[in-house]
């Protein structure tokens, strides 16, 4: 699971609303996956990202260099969306868990891929 | 109907399949392009020749490095129903505009192409000749000329039928061709990964050309079994996210779908199938979820939302439920510990899709899916509907005598407001479409009275 993808997921538990976001991430086994860089794509994502919660996903894997926030002028700062490329797109977190910080509710991530199904009690309809 | 002069005439050559999604799919691609569809050309129908005009040769190129529709363009220098009329009008065409292609220093060559009806070889060095009017000033080169010329001569549809003359000859210089190619190479019969389900190529590159696919993209597939539909997306430059309520299925585990195989290898899963074709760079992520109860936070991330939901005839339709609403003796996934097999109505998951799309997809976004119907009792008005959603395009395919499903192209064209906003709107719509909840009964029932038929008669 990408960090990109990471910041987009909300928890659906039942009642919890948009205190689902973000779930708390803690993984057991990370990869880095070098991904070509496409500095269009990055650029385009930099408006999507809520960046409290990017922020909090890598200080959780450790990483370094994650820019604070977006940089003026950043569609043309090479270094500002190379740092961004890999944070969103090259770190994999391979095992681990997604956590509903309301609920507590837990969804697994195994083999890179997360796990959201819920039973019908516990999520929204 | 007269055209604006700064258009040019092209001729397209367009092949003879899916012919419904021919036309959504040139419109689409031209409106991605900049141009617009502009034609004096009546019906489109059956013909495999179109007459459009398209104001530059650059947006005429970038159509047909995209489309799988067409074979061919052609910059059309005259058109006639006999030799006569075609040499009068290719005379009447500005020679300024010839001139370039014509020069002394370029090399050339004429082809050309007779439809539903074979020339001998002095036929067609007949034809040829008896352009020796046009101020061709280069030299011949058959093996790799610079500049290419086609006659195209149309004798109709009717194999049984073939008329003594043409109905329409043509002459154009040729522009470029068509993707058709990818058809072949991306043949689900060479992919690593497949489903009992998985789209036919030229299928899924058509409907990511109807959801206007482009570079840098993100493209979803909420049912995305083996991601056949993510590849096309990819191919054209998209990133691609894909869920499914299938844990086996998105992990690439379980039972393999070809014939003499038994389980799925290690290489066989969504990211494996992207890396065949050298697209891996552009997967992003997939997840096991269910399409009904989606995890993506509020917001518009999605450029198209490109998908076959299960029609429940093939792959059954699903939801997560609690529980007390499993019956005993449906399978539960092990490993993913959630009960997964609550019935999903047909209308319940379009409304969710259409409301789902109408939410996440940027203003101008796309979503392109699979309806299946049951012809009989098939109208019109039973196209779901969304009011932030306008229908582009509806093409029929037909899957048995008495059903078919319809490739529904929508384009958002109004910012989402609140959830609950539409959900009244929308109850109503979907007794129009409840006939077809059962459309599982209703495409069996074709082949159980054919059994009940057949016995009868062997009986007497």
């Amino acid at each position: 699971m990408k960090l990109l993808t990471h910041n987009l997921l909300t928890s659906h538990v039942r009642g919890v609303g948009p205190r689902g976001f973000p779930l708390r991430l803690q993984a057991t086994e990370v990869r880095i996956n070098p991904v070509e860089f496409n500095p269009d794509f990055v650029a385009r994502m930099i408006p999507k990202v809520e960046w409290a919660a990017l922020l909090e996903a890598a200080d959780t894997l450790h990483l370094t260099e994650v820019p604070k926030g977006p940089t003026e002028g950043y569609e043309r700062d090479e270094q500002f969306l190379r740092k961004m490329h890999h944070v969103l797109l090259e770190v994999d977190v391979l095992e681990g868990t997604l956590q509903c910080p309301e609920s507590g509710r837990l969804f697994p991530i195994s083999r890179g891929i997360p796990n959201m199904l819920l039973n019908d009690e516990d999520s929204e309809t | 109907m007269a055209l604006p002069c700064s258009l040019t005439r092209y001729l397209l050559l367009m092949a003879q399949e899916h012919l419904e999604f021919r036309l959504p799919e040139i419109k689409s691609l031209l409106s991605l392009f900049g141009g617009q569809f502009t034609s004096s050309q009546e019906a489109y129908g059956k013909s495999p020749f179109w007459i459009l005009s398209i104001p530059s040769e650059d947006i005429a190129r970038n159509l047909m490095k995209r489309t799988v529709c067409a074979k061919s363009i052609f910059e059309l220098w005259g058109q006639g129903k006999s030799p006569e009329e075609l040499y009068r009008s290719l005379k009447n065409y500005p020679v300024e505009k010839m001139v370039p292609y014509l020069h002394s220093d370029s090399t050339y060559k004429i082809k050309i192409h007779t439809f539903n009806k074979t020339l001998t070889q002095e036929e067609k060095v007949k034809r040829i000749d008896a352009l020796e009017f046009l101020p061709f000033e280069g030299k011949v080169n058959l093996k790799k000329p610079q500049h290419v010329f086609s006659i195209l001569e149309d004798y109709g549809l009717d194999p049984n039928c073939i008329p003594e003359h043409p109905h329409n000859i043509y002459f154009g210089r040729w522009i470029a061709d068509g993707q058709r190619e990818l058809i072949e190479s991306y043949s689900v019969k060479k992919r690593h990964f497949i489903g009992n389900t998985s789209m036919d190529a030229g299928l899924s590159f058509i409907m990511a050309n109807h959801g206007k696919v482009k570079e840098n993209d993100i493209v979803f597939d909420p049912f995305v079994g083996t991601g056949g539909l993510l590849i096309a997306s990819a191919h054209f430059g998209a990133y691609v996210y894909g869920t499914d309520i299938d844990y086996n299925t998105v992990h690439g585990l379980g039972k393999a779908s070809r014939k003499n195989q038994r389980w799925r290898g290690p290489d066989e899963n969504i990211r494996a199938n992207l890396r065949q074709y050298g697209l891996e760079k552009y997967y992003l992520d997939v997840l096991v979820s269910d399409a009904s109860k989606p995890s993506w936070r509020k917001g518009t991330y999605f450029d198209a939302i490109i998908t076959d939901p299960p029609y429940g005839v093939r792959e059954s339709t699903r939801r997560t439920g609690s529980q007390k609403e499993i019956p005993k003796g449906i399978e539960k996934c092990p490993e993913s510990h959630v009960p997964v097999s609550l019935s999903y109505h047909l209308s319940d998951m379009f409304f969710d899709l259409l409301n789902f799309a109408a939410e996440t997809l940027v203003l101008g976004g796309r979503l392109v899916y699979w309806l299946p119907v049951y012809t009989p009792e098939y109208t019109e008005e039973m196209i779901p509907w969304h009011p932030c959603l306008q229908l582009i395009s509806n093409c029929e395919q037909k899957l048995s005598s008495h059903t078919s499903r319809r490739l529904i192209t929508m384009e958002k064209m109004k910012k989402f407001e609140n959830r609950d906003q539409y959900s009244h709107l929308l109850s109503d719509q979907i007794l129009l479409y409840q006939g077809h909840n059962s459309f599982r009964e209703k495409y069996f029932s074709g082949v159980t009275k054919r059994f009940a038929k057949e016995e009868k008669s062997s009986q007497e």
